[in-house]
C-alpha cells in the first residue's frame, strides 16, 4: 500500500476526535449537559466547567459532548435511511433499466429540485417540529443522491464480462445484483456516504439553528448558535464553540470522504 | 446597451433621490416584534394590533392617557345618570371615515351591536355584557344604557376591541383597516412591513407630527439589534431581548425606557383537562416552579416577580410572592401523591423571547420535581387556533398585556383557561359592578388572593416595557396602562 493521502490521515483524526467525544457522551459528560445552575450563568472557565457556563449556568463542555452525540446519531441514521433507500432505487434502475430506470432518475431529479430545508419546514408544519423529522427531511434529500451514484456506478459493472458470463450461465438478475453488483460499488457508495455525513450534520446544525430540529432541553450545536446569537456581545465564546465543533465536524467528515475517493478512484491513483 | 445602462442609472439615482425625500424628519420607521394575522381590534385578540392600529387608525369613544386617565375622543363630553346606569355621550362633529363616509350615531351604534351580538368575534366581549342598550338620541348623541353599575366602563370604552368602525367597511378592516383616527391604513406587506400615513382631514391634524410611519416586523433580537444600531429603526418600543439593552445604554445615540406593562406572564394550564383540574397539581407545579430564576434566567433580572394576576404597579395590589415558596422536594411528594410523576406534560409556548426562555428554565425546575416537561416551540398563528381557540394543551406560557383583565377567571370553560369557578364568577360580578374605588380595591385584593389559593396558573413575572428609541423620537410612552400609544402624540425631529 502507497502513503495515505494527508486529507484522509487530517480527516480520520478529526472523525475519529468528534465520534470519540459523541461515544463517550453516552456514558460520561462532566456534568448533566441540561442542569441549569442560573446563578452561575456566563461563568468563566474553571477547573469545575473548563469552557465556562451558558447563559442558563449549563456546563458548556457538557453540552458540546451531547450535541456531538445528538448530531452523530441524526448523521448516521439520516444518511443510513437515505442511502439505503437510494442504493436499492439505483440499484433496481439499473438492473431493470427501461422505463423503471427512466421513472426512478426522473423522481430523483425531482428529490433533487426540492430544498431539504423546505421539507422540513413542510413536516414540521404537519407533524410539529422535532428531530425526528428533522432526521427524515435530511434522509430524504439523501434517496436521489445516492440512487443516482449506485445507478451510475452500477450500470457500469452490468457490462464487465464476469456479469455477461453470469447472465449468460443462466443467473438471475436479483442474484447478480446482490452477488456481484452491490460489492462492487460498495467503494463508491462509503465514500459518498462520507460526505454526506459531513453535509448531514451541516443540515442538521441548520434545521437546529431554525428551530426545526432538536427541542429544548436536547442539545443541538446549531440550537446553541441561535441561542448565543443575541448574546454575541456579552459572551461571544457562547457562538464560538459551537461553531467550531461544526466546523471540526464538517471538515473531518469532507476530508475523510475525499482522501476515500482518492485511495479508491484507480484514475487518481495511477496519477500519483 | 449603453442606452439601457444609463436609464437604469436615472432610475437608480430617481429612487435614490426619492429615497432621500421621502426618509426626511416626519417619518418614523418603528420596530415590532409581533406581526398579527390581521388588523381588526374588533375580531383579534393579537396585542400588536392594538399597538399599531388602535387610536391611530380606529378611534374609540374614549381615550386612556398615559398615566390610566379616561379623556374625551370620538365622544366629546359624556354624562352618567345618578344611579350610574344610563351613560349620555356628545359625539364629535369633525369626525370621518378614512374611506370620506360620515361618523354619527348609527356608527356607534352598529360598532356596539356588532361587538354584543350573540356571534361576535370581539376578543373581550365580557367589556360589553353590561350594556343594555345602545340608542341614538340624535346623530350626535348616544345614549347607553347598563344593566348593572360597571367601574371600568369609561376604561374600557377606549379600549381597541371598542374601536369605532364603519359597517361599509367592517368586513375588510381585517386587511384594509378603515377608522376615524388621525393615521390612515396605506400598505401592508406581510412579513415585513405596515405603513401608516398622516390623515389631513383628522381634526387634530394640526397637532400630529408624524407624516408617516412604518412598522416592520422583526422578531429576531439579534436582527432587532442590527436594525437598531444601523438606524434603521427609529425605535423599538417592545425590544424582545433585555440581555442586549446594556450595549444602547452605552450608546450615545439612543435612550433606554425601563417601564412597566399590564402584561402578567403566566404558565397557564388547561384547568379542564387532567390532571390540571387537580389543584393539589397545580399548587404543586406553582411550587416546583422558582421565579427568582426565572426572572434572572429569562429576563436578566429585568421583571418584577408575581404571585396571583395583577400588575404590581396597581394600587390594589398584594404581594402573594411568597404563597408558594419553591421547594422541589415537597413539590415532588405532592406529584407522588397526585400520581403525576413520570407522566409527561406538554409545554406549548408561542415564539416570545420572554416565553421560550421561560419554558425551558420551567421544563427544568419541573424535571427536578419529577414530571417530565416537554417543550414545543410553535408559531403565533399556531398558538391563536390550537391554544387560545381550541384549547388543545396542557400548558403555555402567555403575557396577559389587556388591563384590567382578572375578568379572564370569569370567562368560563370555554376560554382557553378551561377555568369554572362560580365563586370567581361572582367575585369578578362584584369586583365589576363596584364603582366605589375603595370597595373595588378590596375585592381586587380578595381577587387575587383567591386565584393564588386555587394556583390557577403558575403566575410568573410582570411583563417589562423594554423599549430602545433614537433620541430624536420624543413622546414615547414610558410605560403601558393600555395595548397602544398614540401615535398623535410623537414627533422626531
Amino acid at each position: 500500500m502507497k502513503q495515505l493521502p494527508a486529507n484522509f490521515i487530517i480527516g480520520a483524526v478529526l472523525v475519529a476526535f468528534v465520534v470519540g467525544v459523541a461515544a463517550l457522551s453516552l456514558i460520561w459528560t462532566p456534568h448533566d449537559p441540561t442542569d441549569l445552575n442560573i446563578r452561575a450563568k456566563f461563568g468563566a472557565p474553571s477547573h469545575v466547567n473548563w469552557l465556562g457556563t451558558d447563559q442558563l449556568g449549563r456546563d458548556l463542555v457538557s453540552q458540546l459532548m451531547a450535541a456531538a452525540r445528538n448530531s452523530m446519531t441524526v448523521a448516521l441514521v439520516a444518511v443510513l435511511l437515505g442511502g439505503s433507500i437510494g442504493v436499492a432505487l439505483g440499484l433496481l434502475a439499473s438492473a431493470i433499466g427501461g422505463w423503471v430506470e427512466d421513472i426512478v432518475m426522473r423522481l430523483a431529479d425531482l428529490g433533487f429540485a426540492f430544498p431539504a430545508l423546505l421539507f422540513a419546514i413542510m413536516l414540521a408544519a404537519v407533524f410539529g417540529p422535532s428531530l425526528t423529522n428533522a432526521v427524515l427531511a435530511i434522509a430524504f434529500i439523501n434517496i436521489p443522491i445516492f440512487a443516482r451514484v449506485a445507478r451510475a456506478s452500477g450500470n457500469q459493472i452490468w457490462t464487465r464480462e464476469y456479469v455477461l458470463a453470469a447472465r449468460a450461465a443462466g443467473m438471475n438478475k436479483f442474484t447478480i445484483t446482490l452477488d456481484h453488483i452491490l460489492p462492487n460499488i460498495a467503494a463508491a457508495v462509503i465514500v459518498q456516504a462520507t460526505i454526506e455525513f459531513a453535509v448531514a450534520i451541516l443540515a442538521e446544525a441548520a434545521l437546529s439553528y431554525l428551530g426545526l430540529g432538536a427541542q429544548p432541553p436536547a442539545s443541538s450545536w446549531g440550537r446553541m448558535l441561535s441561542e448565543a446569537q443575541t448574546l454575541m456581545y456579552l459572551a461571544p465564546e457562547l457562538a464560538i464553540y459551537p461553531g467550531l465543533c461544526i466546523v471540526t465536524a464538517v471538515l473531518g467528515f469532507g476530508l475523510l470522504g475525499d482522501g476515500l475517493r482518492d485511495m479508491t478512484d484507480p484514475r487518481l491513483a495511477r496519477a500519483r | 446597451m449603453h442606452i439601457q445602462k444609463s436609464i437604469q442609472f436615472t432610475a437608480f439615482a430617481l429612487a435614490f433621490g426619492l429615497s432621500v425625500t421621502t426618509a426626511a424628519a416626519a417619518d418614523l420607521v418603528i420596530g415590532m416584534q409581533q406581526e398579527p394575522t390581521s388588523l381588526d381590534p374588533t375580531s383579534d385578540a393579537t396585542a400588536s394590533i392594538d399597538g399599531m392600529m388602535t387610536q391611530n387608525v380606529y378611534e374609540s369613544l374614549t381615550i386612556v392617557s398615559e398615566n390610566g386617565e379616561v379623556q374625551p375622543n370620538l365622544a366629546t363630553s359624556w354624562e352618567v345618570s345618578e344611579d350610574g346606569l344610563t351613560y349620555t355621550f356628545a359625539l364629535t362633529d369633525a369626525a370621518q371615515f378614512h374611506d370620506g363616509t360620515a361618523f354619527d350615531a348609527q356608527d356607534v351604534i352598529f360598532s356596539f351591536n356588532r361587538a354584543m351580538a350573540e356571534d361576535s368575534v370581539n376578543p373581550s366581549k365580557g367589556i360589553f355584557k353590561p350594556i343594555d342598550s345602545v340608542t341614538a338620541l340624535d346623530a350626535r348623541t348616544v345614549q347607553i344604557k347598563l344593566k348593572n353599575k360597571d367601574a371600568f366602563f369609561l376604561f374600557n370604552m377606549g379600549q381597541g376591541d371598542s374601536a369605532i368602525v364603519a359597517s361599509e367597511t367592517v368586513d375588510t378592516n381585517n386587511a384594509k383597516p378603515v377608522g376615524t383616527g388621525p393615521f390612515k391604513f396605506d400598505s401592508w406587506t406581510r412579513g415585513d412591513r405596515l405603513t401608516l400615513v398622516k390623515n389631513p382631514d383628522h381634526r387634530d391634524a394640526a397637532m400630529v407630527a408624524l407624516d408617516k410611519v412604518t412598522y416592520r416586523f422583526i422578531s429576531d433580537p439579534a436582527a432587532a439589534t442590527a436594525a437598531m444600531m444601523a438606524e434603521e429603526l427609529d425605535a423599538f418600543p417592545g425590544f424582545p431581548a433585555p440581555e442586549l439593552l446594556e450595549q444602547f445604554e452605552a450608546d450615545p445615540r439612543f435612550r433606554v425606557n425601563l417601564g412597566s406593562t399590564e402584561g402578567e406572564v403566566i404558565l397557564a394550564m388547561n384547568n379542564a383537562k387532567p390532571p390540571f383540574d387537580n389543584i393539589e397539581v397545580r399548587r404543586a407545579i406553582s411550587t416546583a416552579i422558582n421565579r427568582d430564576e426565572i426572572i434572572d434566567g429569562a429576563m436578566y433580572g429585568k421583571a418584577t416577580p408575581i404571585g396571583s394576576f395583577y400588575p404590581p404597579h396597581g394600587k390594589a395590589y398584594v404581594d402573594l410572592t411568597d404563597a408558594y415558596p419553591t421547594d422541589t422536594a415537597k413539590a415532588k411528594e405532592m406529584f407522588e401523591a397526585a400520581g403525576v410523576v413520570g407522566t409527561t406534560m406538554t409545554l406549548r409556548v408561542p415564539p416570545f423571547p420572554y416565553a421560550t426562555r421561560s419554558a425551558e428554565i420551567i421544563q427544568a425546575q419541573l424535571s427536578d420535581a419529577g414530571i417530565d416537561a416537554k417543550v414545543e416551540n410553535v408559531e403565533w398563528g399556531f398558538w391563536i387556533d390550537e391554544i387560545y381557540k381550541k384549547q388543545n394543551y396542557d400548558m403555555t406560557i402567555i403575557a396577559h398585556t389587556s388591563p384590567n383583565d382578572m375578568g379572564n377567571f370569569a370567562r368560563g370553560p370555554k376560554y382557553f383557561y378551561g377555568y369554572d369557578d362560580p365563586k370567581m364568577t361572582a367575585l369578578w360580578e362584584e369586583i365589576s359592578t363596584e364603582v366605589d374605588a375603595d370597595k373595588r380595591d378590596m375585592l381586587l385584593k380578595e381577587g387575587q388572593k383567591y386565584l393564588s389559593d386555587q394556583a390557577v396558573h403558575g403566575f410568573l413575572f410582570q411583563l417589562p416595557l423594554l423599549g430602545v428609541f433614537r433620541n430624536e423620537v420624543q413622546g414615547y410612552w414610558s410605560s403601558a396602562p393600555v395595548l397602544y400609544t398614540p401615535l398623535k402624540g410623537v414627533s422626531k425631529n
